[in-house]
């Protein structure tokens, strides 16, 4: 009957199917994709400069070495829990990975990751010394190498020199936080809907409080105090937050306690503000071609008050798994990536602006480079190097970091005082109060490094 | 269906054979099912009484009841469990009600029927994480999304331009869970609106009986098990969502439910036992609800055996 | 509301038949609420449907149209958002989703029918139980339990492989895909079979001739649904595979970044993924209904 062998048919297809799927699961040991065994694997953020990485790949490191590179690419928040899964299980899943100058003191200590010092001995190509003295430093643990950079960054405040020229203010060489408050006073409302500065004011450890905190060393103040004595209430904490929170409700952006990274660089394209207080990387996507304010921008270190500098330091970096099997591999990649002549790769098929730079000195010598990215690649590189991520307050620090305190447990702290900071600054609570609700989540975190006598 | 008759110890044993050759069949999922749930929970279980933090291995040691005494007193923990409470509620009485009011519009003959069936069915064969991201970054988000852009399209520049998921996180995720589970329960309630008696329907109405009278004495009461069911399943799988909560607000703003407490713990305290803890506590806790439901108000399991 | 009382139309009775196919009221209605109650059925249905069509659309436009308020309807379409997808090498995770969620869903069947038939035509004693059990094992939050699974993976060299995966889904399915099937067995007239076993039959005369027909849909039915379920999970794969099992749901996250324009190739990705469960859907809508309501509740 028709029907029967219609049923026939379709069976005979369900089974063809099932039967070649399974082939197919069986193949390589449990899935389709990744690669032969001279292959390596890598657990990366999806930003544009390791998007352009994994573009080019195929064509220049997989041609010269042989190597295949396998690429797992998610976003940020994603791609940490993957790696801290991964690396506190010492899983071997991944060789490389990409962690900033947060983890790789931390995971140094734990034994998590391998230490580079030989790699870098056997391989004069890599020029360890071209790289930047703090991005090494903020890489390293107890004398030993565990990380390399790939595109590095520090703060600096950017304004807009012709609105500042039309309202005859001057921006001093090296500004203070109140002469900056000053100027955002007078530049405020310049043109219909600017404001004069924009802050960021969204939750996050590595959102508000990176911009935040260096405001607080600088004017004296500090999350612990080398005994770990909790000081988030004290005095020069305060004061600073309190600036922060004022200037920002006062002549800061619309919408700012959910404005992060990605608001004000908006902002600053579009004109709804004149100065800009946050990352060097952002100076690359305000001058590259097509942006309103290419060329309008002025670059100046990062304000003080108490401190000689106070720009911050953040590297998205490579470092080898500890359980890996593939190290030499792991190495020759990452040779590769964080090289010469990979910036050199990128600028000729990319373009000079889309270059990982922040890591090199080298970089800022180079002509082309410094055709496209003139403007900025001075107080970058100037930021950069007077980053101190031993001591970047007034007084001594229990751990390594600038914008941030480098124990596991700050991305908790410090996210959960933000939350409140970030409500200071939509009036819903007073600076005081959030910051004695903060003094109490860091004596938590204190005792148990009190106890330890750390 | 027939019971041995005979007397004596061959009637027992045939009986005995009968029960095991009944329940043969039923072994291989029981014993996978077991070995796949029940293993893993008891896993949890014995960490859940550890102090295991990755970051300190050395200090992995035995910890009593610790993990449990601050699951309860955690206050991040308690809120996790009023939001999973108030998402869980929210969701399914919303979704069941739009997809009776949409199933009653569905239940009479109209034209292109079949189109707005298929049109209504499309929201739940998007993958979860896909509309997730679709609900954050093209409708809500407060710049580009469609929903600002259609208020600037009506109102022109000086629009209202909310800030949908930073003034009402909680209600954003709700909106967008809803828009998923709508079509489920409209599915189900519409084939328990296809499955009425009609001709004894028809038989009141020649008798006078109003829509309204029809609907709350006939249509409902016959309606109970399917609505019943819908409600179930849908407040099992909506209890679990992880997918929205991470997507949308990645549990800041007040949202974060059990499930995304327990991962947060997981993977930014880095704290298993206590993250195990707090797993255990939902496992006895849904079960106790879930068993009071069942037993007493739901008429789901009470059928004849055959 | 007064209604006016006419003549049935004749064959408007209910019989078995009409059952499946869409039934309404006979009774007549006043033209105009008649015309309403349908401009309001199909303002819903384009309301629910609406952001799935500007999903489509927005993955149609180039990066920078996509991201303008008020929003370019009638923005040049471009396939940028396509073309990116497509480079970045979805079929290894498209194949690894299709592989878990076929092979799970016919682990399930093969597991779950054996199982349903013992709680239904030939039960064991205390089914209410056994039913309730399973249910029961989907309330422990999959996230609660992952530690235990990486481990046990981990020491099992388990991790990044699709089997491992194809497990979990189908120990993740079982408990609905026996509820179904059972509810679709229940429905066996109890004549037949007692006939059939009069008449000398073997179980597997039994199994082709009385409760084949009566349980393919129900099996149908449930296939789908498996098959939905398992294509969407996300948690389990993220944290169990890395780069030979990822599958399509991980690959689709990988698209959002935090820096840079990303709407159109996450829309067109979006799309990608989950064509295979609208296709699915579409298809069978029959089924899906059938398997969500006849089968699983009597």
């Amino acid at each position: 009957m028709a029907r029967r062998a219609r049923s026939a048919v379709a069976w005979g297809v369900a089974t063809g199917v099932a039967l070649s799927l399974s082939a197919c699961a069986g193949w390589g040991g449990g899935g389709i994709g990744g690669g032969g065994p001279n292959s390596i694997n890598v657990l990366m953020v999806n930003n544009p400069q390791m998007v352009d990485l994994q573009r080019l790949t195929a064509d220049n490191f997989t041609k010269e070495t042989g190597i295949t590179v396998n690429y797992t690419v998610l976003p940020e928040n994603d791609v940490r829990d993957k790696i801290s899964q991964e690396f506190t299980s010492q899983a071997g899943q991944y060789d490389v990975a990409s962690l900033s100058n947060f983890e790789i003191p931390i995971y140094a200590k734990a034994g998590w990751i391998a230490p580079m010092d030989d790699f870098i001995a056997k391989d004069p190509e890599f020029d360890q010394e071209d790289i930047l003295g703090p991005m090494t430093t903020s890489l390293s643990s107890e004398g030993k190498i565990y990380g390399q950079p790939f595109y590095g960054e520090s703060s600096f405040l950017m304004y807009r020199k012709d609105i500042l020229k039309a309202k005859g203010v001057t921006m001093p060489d090296r500004p203070t936080w109140p002469q900056v408050a000053e100027i955002a006073a007078k530049i405020d409302q310049a043109e219909p809907g600017m404001a004069g500065i924009c802050l960021r004011g969204q939750p996050g450890w590595g959102q508000v409080f990176a911009p935040l905190t260096t405001v607080v060393n600088t004017y004296g103040g500090t999350w612990f105090e080398k005994d770990w004595t909790p000081k988030v209430n004290a005095p020069e904490f305060t004061e600073a937050v309190k600036f922060y929170v004022d200037l920002v409700r006062s002549h800061g952006e619309r919408g700012a306690p959910q404005a992060g990274f990605t608001e004000c660089l908006n902002n600053l394209t579009q004109g709804n503000a004149a100065m800009w207080y946050d990352a060097t990387s952002a100076a690359g996507s305000l001058e590259a071609d097509g942006s309103p304010v290419k060329g309008k921008l002025g670059y100046v270190a990062a304000p003080v008050l108490k401190t000689k500098s106070s720009g911050w330091l953040y590297a998205w970096s490579w470092s080898i798994q500890d359980a890996s099997t593939k190290k030499d591999n792991a190495w020759k990649f990452i040779s590769w990536a964080s090289g010469k002549k990979y910036e050199q790769l990128v600028g000729e098929q990319l373009g000079w602006s889309k270059v990982p730079a922040g890591k090199r000195a080298s970089t800022y010598e180079n002509a082309e480079y410094l055709k496209v990215a003139g403007a900025f690649a001075g107080p970058t590189k100037e930021a950069i190097e007077t980053a101190d991520p031993e001591n970047p307050g007034v007084q001594p620090r229990p751990a390594i970091g600038i914008q941030f305190v480098d124990i596991p447990e700050f991305p908790n702290l410090g996210t959960q005082v933000s939350q409140d900071v970030s409500a200071a600054i939509a009036g819903q609570t007073s600076v005081g109060d959030a910051l004695d609700k903060g003094q109490q989540l860091a004596e938590d975190v204190a005792k148990r490094y009190q106890a330890k006598g750390k | 269906m027939a019971t041995a008759s005979a007397t004596g110890s061959n009637g027992a044993a045939m009986r005995k054979a009968g029960d095991w050759a009944r329940r043969a069949p039923l072994l291989p999922a029981l014993i996978f099912v077991i070995a796949m749930t029940q293993l893993p929970f008891v896993a949890t279980v014995v960490i859940s009484f550890m102090n295991w933090n990755a970051y300190y291995p050395d200090e992995r040691g035995f910890a009593g009841f610790d993990n449990y005494v601050s699951t309860f007193t955690d206050t991040n923990a308690r809120s996790a469990v009023i939001v999973t409470i108030v998402l869980t509620t929210s969701v399914v009485l919303l979704s069941l009600l739009l997809g009776l009011g949409i199933a009653l519009l569905l239940d009479r003959k109209f034209r292109g029927r079949s189109a707005v069936r298929t049109m209504m069915i499309t929201p739940f064969l998007i993958v979860p994480v896909a509309a997730a991201l679709l609900w954050k970054h093209a409708l809500y988000n407060p710049e580009y999304g469609l929903f600002n852009g259609i208020l600037t399209w009506i109102f022109g520049e000086g629009a209202p331009q909310p800030d949908w998921i930073s003034d009402n996180p909680l209600l954003a995720i709700i909106v967008a869970i809803v828009w998923q589970w709508t079509p489920f329960m409209m599915l189900i309630l519409l084939a328990g609106l296809q499955s009425r008696p009609l001709d004894v329907i028809e038989a009141a109405r020649i008798d006078g009986a109003s829509t309204w009278q029809i609907f709350t004495h006939m249509t409902l009461p016959h309606l109970r098990q399917y609505i019943e069911l819908a409600g179930l399943l849908g407040a099992i799988y909506v209890v679990q969502n992880f997918d929205h909560v991470f997507t949308i607000t990645s549990g800041g703003l007040g949202t974060a439910n059990l499930p995304y407490y327990i991962y947060q713990t997981f993977y930014t305290a880095q704290d298993y036992g206590r993250a195990s803890a707090a797993g255990v506590v939902v496992v006895i806790g849904t079960i106790i609800i879930a068993t009071a439901a069942l037993r007493t108000a739901f008429s789901l399991f009470k059928e004849e055996s055959r | 509301m007064s209604t006016t009382t006419r003549p049935q139309a004749p064959g408007s009775s209910a019989t078995p038949g009409d059952r499946l196919a869409g039934r309404t009221f006979t009774h007549q209605k006043p033209p105009r609420s008649h015309m309403l109650l349908t401009v309001l059925a199909w303002v819903v249905g384009l309301l629910f449907v609406l952001p799935v069509l500007w999903m489509v659309l927005t993955s149609f436009h180039s990066e920078t149209d996509a991201a303008t308020n008020p929003p370019s309807v009638f923005a040049p379409l471009s396939l940028e958002g396509y073309q990116t997808f497509f480079e970045a090498n979805p079929w290894p995770p498209l194949l690894n989703s299709l592989t878990a969620a076929v092979l799970s869903t016919t682990l399930v069947l093969v597991l779950a029918f054996p199982a349903a038939y013992a709680l239904s035509i030939r039960p064991v004693k205390a089914w209410t139980d056994v039913l309730f059990f399973f249910l029961s094992t989907k309330m422990l939050p999959v996230v609660a339990g992952i530690l235990p699974l990486y481990l046990f993976a981990q020491k099992a060299h388990l991790l990044d492989n699709i089997w491992w995966l194809i497990v979990l889904y189908t120990s993740m399915n079982l408990p609905i895909a026996i509820w179904m099937l059972r509810s679709f067995l229940a429905e066996v007239p109890v004549e037949m079979l007692e006939a059939a076993q009069v008449d000398g039959a073997g179980l597997a005369r039994t199994l082709k001739d009385v409760i084949a027909p009566v349980v393919m849909p129900g099996i149908a039915s449930a296939a789908l649904i498996c098959f939905i379920f398992s294509w969407n999970e996300l948690l389990l794969a993220r944290v169990l595979t890395s780069t030979v099992a990822a599958t399509a749901p991980v690959f689709l996250t990988g698209f959002v970044t935090s820096q840079g324009l990303f709407l159109a190739k996450v829309c067109a990705a979006s799309l990608v993924v989950s064509l295979p469960v609208l296709v699915a859907g579409f298809a069978a809508q029959d089924k899906l209904v059938q398997g969500l309501s006849m089968g699983a509740v009597k």
